[in-house]
């Protein structure tokens, strides 16, 4: 099969970069191993985070931001997208202290979107949470949407405009040819003038095999879900100095998370939970909300995720071949970032370079 | 409760008990995890407590339950009664919540021993208060001496359905219809498991004689019954069906539907145990051999969790897979552990006659199975209909996990306990693909719900 | 609907249900006890507040939630009545959390 590009992995990244290069006009095949959404896309936290982000991310995050508030004009649906603000709690001097540097530094390089607040405005937000805490650190815009939504939203804005999917697609090789590349799959050879390398947790064994090793380790993160609750919580919670995720959703569940990993067979795609760790994260949740105890844990479930070293992605073009380019190690937070790095790629492919600062990503950055 | 035992059973049904029997004496540390309050499994339900004039009119099969129970008593297999096992993974690791405290405990050996679920078959009107399964007419008699005080009407299909009639009927309960959905065709593909069945010809014997029964008492079964609906403004007032060509309508509070009964596979699945779809039982159960060895190292399944095959086989089930976690812990060699299954598994063969003619015959139909009726909630807990998964179907990729993901079908607190199977059906009809062994949603853990406390427990154990 | 049948040696507890005082038998299932007592429904659905009762009475279906002891969600059907008991119907999610203790 022939195209102009070849997106592999039909996760957020690879929709997305369909999405804004088929706006642009341009052919292209994204191809998954399983089903769009399988993967971590489909079964994230759903958190729309600028909040405490790595600096390097910030301009990135913010311009996403932008393109979620008005998510609608985008994909024509608003991927049950919600801003409730996001919050991370402070729960002695030294955190209060932490945030309140970190609030400065952001505000230093000319961003206002994360702000101080006291006990007082905390509890006015969030009334529910345990007296001990005594300030937070906040952004207003921030909030959550429904992953598995977002991801068939965009997949299906994309397919509008001419882009393909096809899934049970499994790349087992890549090598160039010419200016271009030649990609064997489980559903035969493609060969395609672009490929984009949007494989997640997957994507470390492709860029290998496109002479571009990375450093990326594939984790398995936990998430679990209570059962439907009355409303009792708006912002997503976290805190500066523990493991917390915390979120009401629109129906009353609560989804907790907060970088829990659980044990992964990689080669099987097998993950087992590790109950210890969703236990201490219980212990941690009940420490800011007691009145939660008797609030029943229905499912826990692990989603696999590409990390990198710095836990920031790499999106970049190849630094080894022509017509080659990489986005993915999204390390936990690409939900967030994803319609922006569609937008990032479509410049990248189509004109070169990008208006954002990407520089942070290269894939070259492990090289020395 | 010690941290590691060399064998957990799980499950004090007809298997768990045989096999807590079959494992004592031998030296071994073994415990018997059930959630209910006391020995039995479904079928023997309360068998120590039930006054003797009901346990009769339950009938023989039920009392014989009083001697297992017995033996169990005897025996020296530590026992944790109304323990409910809320995890178990490869590596033998079994999560507990025991006097509200959750524990993970090991073991070398797991023997589950399940049991198994009333068959949800969803249909119009099914989450109606005064509609439920006829398991549960029969847990609230036998463990309660609750019985319908107003008149009931069975609809269904399976030898329960006939049991329960006739358990009713010793009590006065007044059966208004009996209505069966066996349809015709049934007849025919049964006919020839039939010179088999014959050889456990006494099952066949007493369904003939319950029916008798049910004659003399005149109450005679409506055959080939289909469009069963249920009516009624917040409760249930009415029911309708359609029997040779014509709509029929019945005014009553209670209806009692049995569909078979199918593996609870819960365990296994969190486990991560492989599962096949069993198109004769018309359900998904785990791949085992003949001793019970499912296909993840030391963990064994006995009884009707491992496909349904009655009491009498789980007990017979239960000895084998013992036996076989004796002989893996090098407690029995392998000539006394193949000397001793002799006998318990030539009698589970000749119960096993029977079942390939009861399957065929009370075979559900597709049209239940996978109703095309839209507006037919499917989810119980998350109230989606048929409708809403079929929508749903194309942009989930034929997956029954992402329309799960899509429509929040079977993200209830019953973790889909109740719509897995229909959703499966549903998703495979739409989409035109055979059913298979992967159409069920994949487990997700906790088996059972466990509040943030309970959780937390369990951390706070490990820090003392 | 429903009748208990008179045979318990068992000693009767009393509990409370929705506000009255009643007496049951010990070693019964809160479920049980409430449909004997001529309840119909037991709970609301927290999605469209439609009544719903017991449906299989062996733990799976999680039709028959209730408030007991003031704990919402609690499965009647493996709930067994214990001496001063509240057992109350439940409406949808059941009442608010509350704040942090
Ligand atoms: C539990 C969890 C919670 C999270 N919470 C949040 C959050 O709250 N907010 C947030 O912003 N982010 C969150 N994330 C991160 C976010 O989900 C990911 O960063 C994002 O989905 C990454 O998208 P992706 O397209 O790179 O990866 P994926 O969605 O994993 O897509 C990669 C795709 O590539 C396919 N593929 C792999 N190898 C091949 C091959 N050889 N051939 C063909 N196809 C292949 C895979 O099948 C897969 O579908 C979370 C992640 C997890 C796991
Ligand atoms: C409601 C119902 C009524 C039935 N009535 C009859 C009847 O009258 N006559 C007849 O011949 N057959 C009946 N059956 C069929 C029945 O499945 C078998 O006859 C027989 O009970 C199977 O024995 P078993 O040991 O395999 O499982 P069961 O008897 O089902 O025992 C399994 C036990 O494991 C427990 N258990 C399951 N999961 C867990 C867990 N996670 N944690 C802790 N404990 C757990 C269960 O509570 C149960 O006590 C009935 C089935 C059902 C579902
Ligand atoms: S009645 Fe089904 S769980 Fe209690």
């Amino acid at each position: 099969m022939n195209t102009d590009i070849l997106i592999i992995g039909a996760g957020l990244i690879g929709t997305s970069t369909a999405l804004q290069l088929a706006m642009r006009g341009c052919r292209c095949i994204v191809i998954d191993k399983a089903s769009p959404g399988r993967h971590a896309s489909g079964s994230n936290a759903g958190g729309l985070r600028q909040l405490n982000r790595d600096l390097a991310e910030i301009p990135l995050s913010v311009a996403a931001a932008k393109m979620w508030h008005n998510i609608e004009n985008l994909v024509d649906s608003d991927c049950d997208a919600r801003f409730p603000g996001q919050i991370r709690v402070a729960e002695n001097q030294s955190d209060m202290h932490k945030l309140e540097q970190r609030a400065a530094m952001v505000r230093s390089m000319g961003y206002q979107h994360e702000e101080m607040i006291g006990r007082k405005e905390l509890f006015q937000i969030v009334p529910a949470l345990a007296p001990h805490c005594i300030g937070a650190l906040i952004c207003r815009e921030d909030g959550y949407a429904r992953p598995y939504h977002a991801l068939t939203a965009f997949r299906q804005k994309a397919e509008s405009l001419g882009a393909s999917f096809h899934s049970d697609c499994e790349v087992y090789n890549i090598t160039q040819e010419g200016d271009g590349w030649s990609v064997r799959t489980s559903q035969g050879t493609y060969n395609s003038s672009i490929v984009v390398n949007c494989a997640g947790a997957w994507a470390g064994e492709l860029a290998a095999q496109m002479q571009e090793p990375v450093p990326l380790t594939p984790k398995a993160l936990m998430l679990m879900v209570t059962e439907r609750l009355p409303h009792f919580v708006d912002p997503v919670m976290g805190a500066e100095s523990r493991k917390l995720s915390f979120k009401q959703m629109q129906n009353g569940t609560l989804i907790i998370g907060g970088a829990l990993v659980a044990k992964l067979d990689f080669e099987q795609e097998r993950t087992d939970i590790d109950w210890q760790q969703l236990a201490a994260s219980a212990k941690t949740v009940l420490d800011f909300f007691p009145q939660l105890q008797d609030v029943r844990i229905v499912r826990a479930w692990a989603g696999i995720e590409g990390f990198m070293p710095d836990n920031i992605p790499v999106i970049s073009a190849s630094h080894k071949a022509n017509n080659a380019y990489h986005a993915f190690g999204f390390s936990a937070h690409g939900l967030q970032l994803s319609p922006v790095i569609g937008l990032i790629m479509a410049q990248l492919i189509l004109d070169g370079l990008s208006e954002l600062p990407i520089e942070p990503f290269s894939i070259s950055r492990f090289n020395h | 409760m010690r941290d590691h035992y060399q064998l957990i059973i799980i499950g004090a049904g007809p298997a768990g008990l045989a096999a807590a029997v079959t494992a004592t004496n031998h030296g071994i540390s073994c415990a018997l995890l059930d959630e209910q309050a006391s020995p039995g499994g479904q079928i023997y339900r309360a068998i120590e407590s039930a006054p003797a004039t009901r346990a009769q009119v339950l009938g023989s099969e039920y009392q014989q339950g009083k001697t297992l129970a017995e033996e169990f008593r005897a025996c020296s297999v530590e026992y944790f009664p109304e323990c409910k096992v809320w995890s178990l993974n490869s590596e033998r690791e079994v999560g507990v919540l025991y006097k509200d405290q959750s524990k993970i405990i090991s073991a070398d050996q797991v023997l589950v021993a399940s049991g198994a679920i009333e068959r949800p078959v969803p249909f119009p009107g099914w989450t109606l208060p005064g509609v439920m399964q006829a398991g549960a007419g029969q847990i609230l008699f036998k463990s309660a001496g609750v019985i319908p005080s107003d008149g009931v009407v069975l609809a269904g299909s399976g030898p329960l359905l006939l049991l329960l009639a006739w358990q009713y009927m010793q009590v006065g309960v007044e059966i208004k219809a009996m209505l069966d959905v066996t349809p015709h065709s049934n007849f025919l593909s049964a006919l020839t498991k039939f010179p088999r069945a014959l050889l456990a010809h006494h099952y066949l014997t007493k369904g003939l004689i319950y029916q008798r029964d049910l004659k003399r008492a005149g109450i005679v079964s409506k055959m080939a019954v289909s469009n069963l609906k249920a009516e009624g403004n917040g409760e249930l007032q009415s029911i309708s069906y359609r029997h040779l060509g014509r709509e029929h309508s019945i005014e009553t509070g209670l209806l009692m539907t049995h569909f078979g009964v199918i593996p609870d596979i819960w365990l296994t699945q969190a486990a991560g145990c492989q599962h096949r779809r069993d198109s004769s039982q018309q359900c998904w159960r785990p791949q085992h051999n003949e001793w019970g060895n499912t296909s993840i190292d030391g963990i064994l399944i006995a009884g009707d969790g491992a496909g349904i095959n009655g009491v009498r086989s789980a007990e017979y089930a239960g000895r084998l897979a013992v036996l076989q976690a004796l002989f893996s812990l090098g407690v029995i060699s392998q000539a006394e552990r193949n000397q001793q299954s002799i006998n318990p598994r030539k009698q589970m063969r000749k119960e096993r006659h029977i079942r390939p003619f009861l399957e065929a015959y009370f075979a559900i139909p597709q049209n239940m199975l996978a109703t095309t009726d839209k507006s037919t909630i499917i989810c119980r807990c998350e109230e989606i209909t048929a409708g809403e998964i079929r929508a749903a179907v194309d942009n989930a990729h034929g997956d029954s996990n992402q329309v799960k993901y899509l429509s929040r079908c079977g993200m209830g607190p019953c973790q889909g306990r109740q719509c897995a199977n229909a959703v499966a059906h549903i998703v495979a009809d739409a989409g035109g693909e055979a059913i298979s062994d992967s159409s069920l949603f994949r487990g997700r853990p906790p088996v059972a719900p466990l509040t943030l406390a309970q959780l937390a427990s369990l951390s706070a154990e490990n820090a003392s | 609907m429903f009748k208990q049948l008179q045979n318990n040696d068992l000693g009767n507890l009393e509990v409370t249900l929705d506000g009255c005082k009643i007496l049951v038998p010990q070693g019964t299932s809160v479920a049980a006890v409430v449909l004997a007592q001529g309840l119909r429904s037991t709970r609301t659905t927290p999605i469209s507040n439609s009544p719903r009762a017991p449906f299989c009475m062996m733990g799976v279906c999680y039709d028959c939630l209730m408030i007991i002891d003031g704990k919402a969600n609690q499965h009647s059907c493996a709930t067994y009545v214990k001496q001063g008991m509240h057992v109350e119907t439940q409406q949808g999610v059941g009442p608010a959390l509350g704040d942090a203790r």
